[in-house]
């Protein structure tokens, strides 16, 4: 018998969880500099997620997806993706998205319920979140087929939960991107759990990177509470990407620290002593130790930038708090690009109720 | 004397009673084990009928339609639940491509008596996608059974309706009503009928029809129409496909009038097949219009302008002041 196929799936790590440095830093240009820019954007989200948390519960935001134990994930595509590549995000990218333009009290705004939030010019070709678990992932293999057709030199990238994987969605995505050599990157943030069911549930497979065999392009795993071996996976794949030398899958091991959204409660499927254990493992202070020890990051800077992004957040909440809603017509306005003429007379009585002592006014 | 109960509670008392009776009903979904579902529908089924009873799927809804598919022809009752309407849509190509016809098919041979259940609706300031109602879509499919309840009592026993039918139901459960009153509901195992209407409140003057949350809507309006000296009957459809235009088509004759109340936009949706099959059939005992009082035809606005969307009990009394009017 011929052994006809062999592969095997690498894990990168450079930092423990005590943010000491395992291995040589890779070659990356600036690097230094582009971890404590890192850091800074990481604090940041964490920063606006218990904003967000707290307006929540006040009722002033709606269900929120936190991203709490993602950030080094997020940033470090953030950090990795030039301006003219395009995000194509699922629900749990915000610290991407606020690196990509997207303004704080915008932000806020999307997940406060108004439409506006994923409208802001700062996204440029950014696709909006997207809900339908695993739909983006056919998506980005689109954008990186138009990519492609003009011969640019940019890439797609995409990100997906370990729940999303399971979806043929994502499976059709891989395939395609393989067969045509697409260049787009698709990172998992594996957080161990899809709401309640935990990672064992959704597959057979040891890892979910290996998924990328059965389509023939790159796949590997990563620390993905470490941003310096983030850096170094998400930099190569998505030059090689932009290079036309194929699509890749990232497998980011991470761990949901938060509830799956606002809406949930993982106490009553989640062992304790598990959430504790991932604490130790978290993305934010292991970089912070890190940059301590390498002289990059000091006490005072910490105390200036955690004073400095509470009050940045609290500037967006109030500013979000204070957009005014959308006027009723806006719910025909973008339909379609003219309104058929079928609908104005929808869109007049829409009007005339949510006047002054219409039914609608509240 | 039974204890009463919210909807959802009735929904999981039915799934208890059709696994207790009959060990073939076997349920499947996403999060419907250990965490009971994440509107709680199935809570403690899993621990009381143990994990070959209740499946905690991988993430991915083509396949649960498939597995249903592939399930229910083997004899088993399926119930699978879709964690929100919104996400129904990889399982179409089994349900409207496989489960609706597979009998038809085989002339009989292998038959698909599953059940797709999911909370559908607005109003509870959801996210993105959590609040269509996109049942015409459904009703519209030759071979499946289309049932939505509007109350506790009406969802036990229209649930084990659909549990017991030999054929294919999505059933519907408006989750903006989920835990919004409760009523007695005896856990006695007894079905509800799928192949007529609910009266809920007779009258003369006017025919009220409606199903799922708008039920409430409808009911406040003729309570206050009533105030009015307005005598409303409502029909709660329940089973959107097949209609029972019967019932329908009775209190038409009786009242002569008829408004239609429901939450999914206006154009091609269940409300104009029943106003057009009354009109086919009784045309000649309408004094006035049929009306339609339903959501816009645009996409559901996220949850800020969701308000302005749905349809509410000033609007029947609106239309119902209207049509009284013309005749
Ligand atoms: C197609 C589809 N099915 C179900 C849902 C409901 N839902 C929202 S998030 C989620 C779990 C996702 O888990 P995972 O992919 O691991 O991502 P995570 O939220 O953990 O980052 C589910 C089932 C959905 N949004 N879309
Ligand atoms: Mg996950």
């Amino acid at each position: 018998m011929d052994t006809v196929f062999k592969g095997e799936i690498h894990l990168t790590r450079y930092l423990d969880q005590q943010g000491k440095l395992l291995a040589p830093l890779p070659d990356i240009p600036e690097l230094p500099s582009r971890l404590v820019s890192c850091y800074r954007n990481m604090v940041l989200a964490r920063a606006l997620d218990s904003k967000a948390i707290a307006l929540q519960r006040t009722g002033q935001l709606g269900t929120f997806a936190s991203m709490l134990g993602a950030e080094a994930i997020d940033v470090s595509i953030g950090q990795c993706m030039k301006p003219e590549d395009v995000l194509i995000p699922y629900y749990r990218n915000h610290a991407c998205q606020l690196m990509r333009g997207l303004p704080i009290d915008q932000l806020l705004l999307y997940w406060g319920g108004d439409e506006r939030g994923s409208a802001h010019p700062a996204m440029g070709q950014d696709f909006p979140n997207c809900v339908p678990i695993a739909t983006q992932a056919l998506h980005a293999c689109g954008v990186a087929t138009a990519i492609k057709i003009r011969g640019e030199k940019r890439c797609a990238v995409t990100v997906i939960g370990d729940g999303g994987t399971s979806k043929g969605d994502f499976m059709e995505a891989l395939n395609v991107a393989g067969a045509w050599q697409l260049p787009v990157v698709f990172v998992v943030n594996n957080n161990q759990w899809a709401i309640s069911v935990p990672r064992v549930i959704q597959c057979g497979a040891q890892t979910l990177a290996q998924k990328a065999f059965g389509a023939g392009i790159r796949g590997e795993q990563v620390d993905g509470n470490d941003a310096i071996a983030l850096h170094q996976v998400l930099e190569l794949a998505l030059e090689r990407a932009r290079e036309g030398k194929g699509p890749s899958l990232i497998e980011a091991i991470s761990y949901r620290l938060a509830d799956h959204t606002t809406a949930d409660d993982a106490t009553r499927y989640r062992d304790n002593e598990e959430l504790k254990a991932a604490w130790e493992r978290e993305p934010v202070k292991r970089l912070r130790s890190y940059l301590h020890s390498e002289g990059l990051w000091d006490e005072e800077q910490e105390k200036c930038w955690q004073e400095e992004v509470n009050r940045m957040v609290q500037e967006a909440a109030d500013a979000y708090l204070a957009i005014p809603p959308q006027p009723v017509e806006s719910i025909f306005d973008h339909l379609y690009a003219e309104l058929p003429e079928r609908l104005r007379e929808q869109r007049e009585w829409a009007t005339v109720k949510a006047m002054p002592g219409g039914s609608h006014h509240e | 004397m039974s204890n009463a109960i919210t909807m959802v509670e009735a929904v999981n008392l039915a799934l208890g009673r059709a696994m207790s009776q009959d060990e073939k009903v076997v349920l499947l979904g996403e999060d419907i084990g250990t965490n009971g579902g994440v509107f709680r529908a199935t809570v403690d089924l899993k621990a009381k009928f143990g994990n070959k009873r209740v499946l905690d799927t991988p993430l991915a809804e083509t396949m649960i339609a498939g597995l249903a598919v592939g399930m229910a022809a083997q004899g088993l009752k399926a119930v699978a639940e879709i964690q929100f309407m919104g996400f129904i849509f990889p399982t179409m190509e089994h349900i409207v491509g496989h489960a609706a016809r597979l009998r038809n098919r085989t002339r009989g041979r292998l038959s698909c008596p599953l059940v797709l259940r999911a909370p559908y609706g607005g109003g509870i300031h959801a996210p993105e996608h959590h609040s269509e109602s996109t049942e015409a879509l459904f009703a519209h499919i030759p071979g499946l059974r289309v049932v939505i309840p509007s109350s506790p009592a009406r969802a036990y026993g229209l649930l084990l309706a659909a549990i017991d039918c030999p054929d294919p139901v999505l059933f519907l459960e408006p989750k903006r009503i989920y835990r919004a009153s409760k009523q007695p509901v005896e856990d006695n195992g007894v079905p509800l009928p799928l192949d007529t209407c609910f009266t809920l409140r007779e009258g003369d003057d006017i025919t009220l029809i409606s199903w799922g949350a708008m039920i409430s809507e409808t009911l406040q309006a003729a309570d206050r129409l009533a105030d009015e000296g307005v005598s409303c009957e409502v029909i709660d459809v329940a089973t959107l496909n097949p209609l029972d235009l019967d019932t329908m088509l009775a209190s038409v004759t009786k009242t002569g009038r008829c408004v239609i109340v429901h939450e999914a936009p206006k154009s091609g949706a269940v409300g104009a097949e029943i106003a057009a099959s009354l009109s086919e059939r009784g045309l000649l005992e309408l004094r006035a219009p049929i009306a339609r009082v339903a959501g816009y035809d645009t996409v559901m606005p996220y949850y800020r302008l969701e308000n302005h969307y749905m349809p509410n009990s000033a609007d029947v009394i609106d239309a119902v002041r209207q049509t009284l009017e013309f005749a």
